[in-house]
């Protein structure tokens, strides 16, 4: 059994309300419909964050919108997002270019459990752009490797041309120090790897159930179909840590539009205990 | 060496399964070996036979005219492949493939349907076996099509 503490927050150093400008320092385009975005502060050196947390965007003129952190937490200085273009303030994100300023808020939220699940099996589950917000728990955890037990990483895509981090994912599996098991909904032709639902790849992943614990990502549908597989398989769910996405706006628990139920994502999430939010994705008129 | 004797009964699919009953599948069972790009089984032909990979990697695919081989389902170490011999009209609905050397205890599905009419307790643990195995793939079939990485903004 792992016992776990709350998770302890990262300070703001600045009102949550206000948005601090940062400068574009790198645009990189990953897939067909995701970028990742590097910017850097003229006033502050250093942005502490931990894995999991989330920054407001501010595309001036446009909007707002809420993005995980997809940096390293242990290079905090330069501020790294991965996104994909879905909406208004997105697209207009991607248009940025070096030089670029646009205004950060935050870190908000609790983070994934990558102190307390020292001694663990760790199992990373990640669907689509959810492995951006899983991507520094795999720096902290590759960075302290000798702090788990078996570490794998389970992803899965829509097809081969949504592969993040395709570089890293090579790089992490050099040497087995980070096993990563690789499957797509569909594929055509020259694609060498598995196709099916990640969920498929639990059943035989090499880790302890009894003593793992699963940090999981993607769409909230996935995100569901993996827990069950990771309960089925024998994970406890207070093991099981899911990242939740709703509509977060204010970003600090006061305007309720991500309110589901008695929690609010932005401020008590995004990252939860399955047990803790499984019984509240269950009711439908929330 | 193991023995065929001492994978099958290993083997989570032949769990708790009657000593008498796997005595009646290992005189049913082979080993085999498929080399890179050998298909194992195609689509319409006779399904007399279903696989246990040990090692290796296989691939269900359906020929789609134009669009050509479409991998629907990859399948590896401990799967089974082919439940087609349970069923009539007996025939493969898709391709199987290796993609690459793999090893594999082909389990005669024609010996096997006989004997399960004779032995009804033995057709219904492979009718039960089976039908998970159907279960679980149906699951993933629906969460597959699904769609859920779709773009939805």
């Amino acid at each position: 059994m792992v016992a776990f503490m709350p998770p302890p927050m990262v300070a703001l150093a600045q009102h949550p309300m206000v948005p601090q400008p940062y400068t574009v320092c790198g645009v990189r385009r990953e897939t067909y419909d995701t970028f990742t975005l590097e910017l850097e502060s003229k006033q502050t050196a250093e942005f502490a964050f931990a894995a999991g947390q989330f920054n407001m965007l501010y595309v001036f003129g446009v909007g707002e919108v809420p993005i995980s952190i997809s940096g390293n937490p242990t290079q905090p200085n330069v501020l790294i997002h991965t996104t994909r273009e879905v909406g208004v303030v997105t697209r207009a994100m991607r248009k940025l270019s070096a030089g670029d300023v646009l205004g950060v808020r935050g870190p908000f939220g609790s983070h994934w459990p990558v102190e307390q699940a020292a001694g663990a099996d760790l199992v990373i589950v990640a669907g689509g752009i959810g492995l951006a917000p899983l991507r520094p728990a795999l720096y902290h955890i590759m960075a302290h490797r000798e702090r788990y037990g078996n570490v794998i990483l389970l992803y899965g895509t829509r097809t081969p041309a949504d592969i993040l981090y395709k570089k890293e994912l090579k790089q992490w599996q050099a040497g087995f120090r980070l096993p990563v098991y690789t499957t797509v909904d569909r594929a055509a032709g020259a694609w060498p790897g598995s196709v099916g639902v990640v969920t498929t790849l639990i059943p035989r992943a090499p880790f302890d159930p009894r003593n793992a614990v699963a940090m999981v990502c993607g769409p909230e549908v996935m995100m569901r179909f993996t827990a069950r597989e990771l309960e089925k398989r024998g994970v406890k769910p207070e093991n099981i840590y899911v990242s939740m996405e709703r509509n977060m706006k204010c970003a600090v628990g006061f305007c309720g539009h991500c309110q589901l139920g008695p929690t609010f994502i932005c401020k008590d999430g995004p990252v939860f205990r399955w047990n803790r939010i499984e019984p509240l994705i269950a009711v439908r008129e929330i | 060496m193991e023995t065929l004797e001492a994978i099958l009964a290993q083997h989570p699919f032949f769990d708790r399964l009657e000593q008498r009953h796997l005595d009646l599948l290992v005189g049913c069972a082979s080993n085999v070996r498929f080399d890179a790009g050998q298909f194992i089984l195609r689509e319409g032909e006779e399904a007399n036979h279903f696989y246990l990979i040990r090692h290796g990697k296989v691939v269900l695919e359906i020929f789609a005219g134009h669009r050509g081989p479409i991998t629907v389902e990859t399948l590896d170490d401990g799967d089974i492949v082919g439940w087609s011999w349970l069923f009539p009209p007996y025939r493969w609905r898709f391709d199987a493939r290796a993609v690459e050397i793999t090893r594999a205890i082909a389990l005669d599905g024609k010996c096997l349907r006989t004997k399960s009419e004779q032995d009804h307790d033995l057709g219904y643990e492979l009718l039960k076996r089976f039908a998970r195995i159907v279960e679980e793939r149906l699951q993933a079939t629906r969460l597959q099509l699904l769609d859920v990485y779709e773009v939805r903004s």
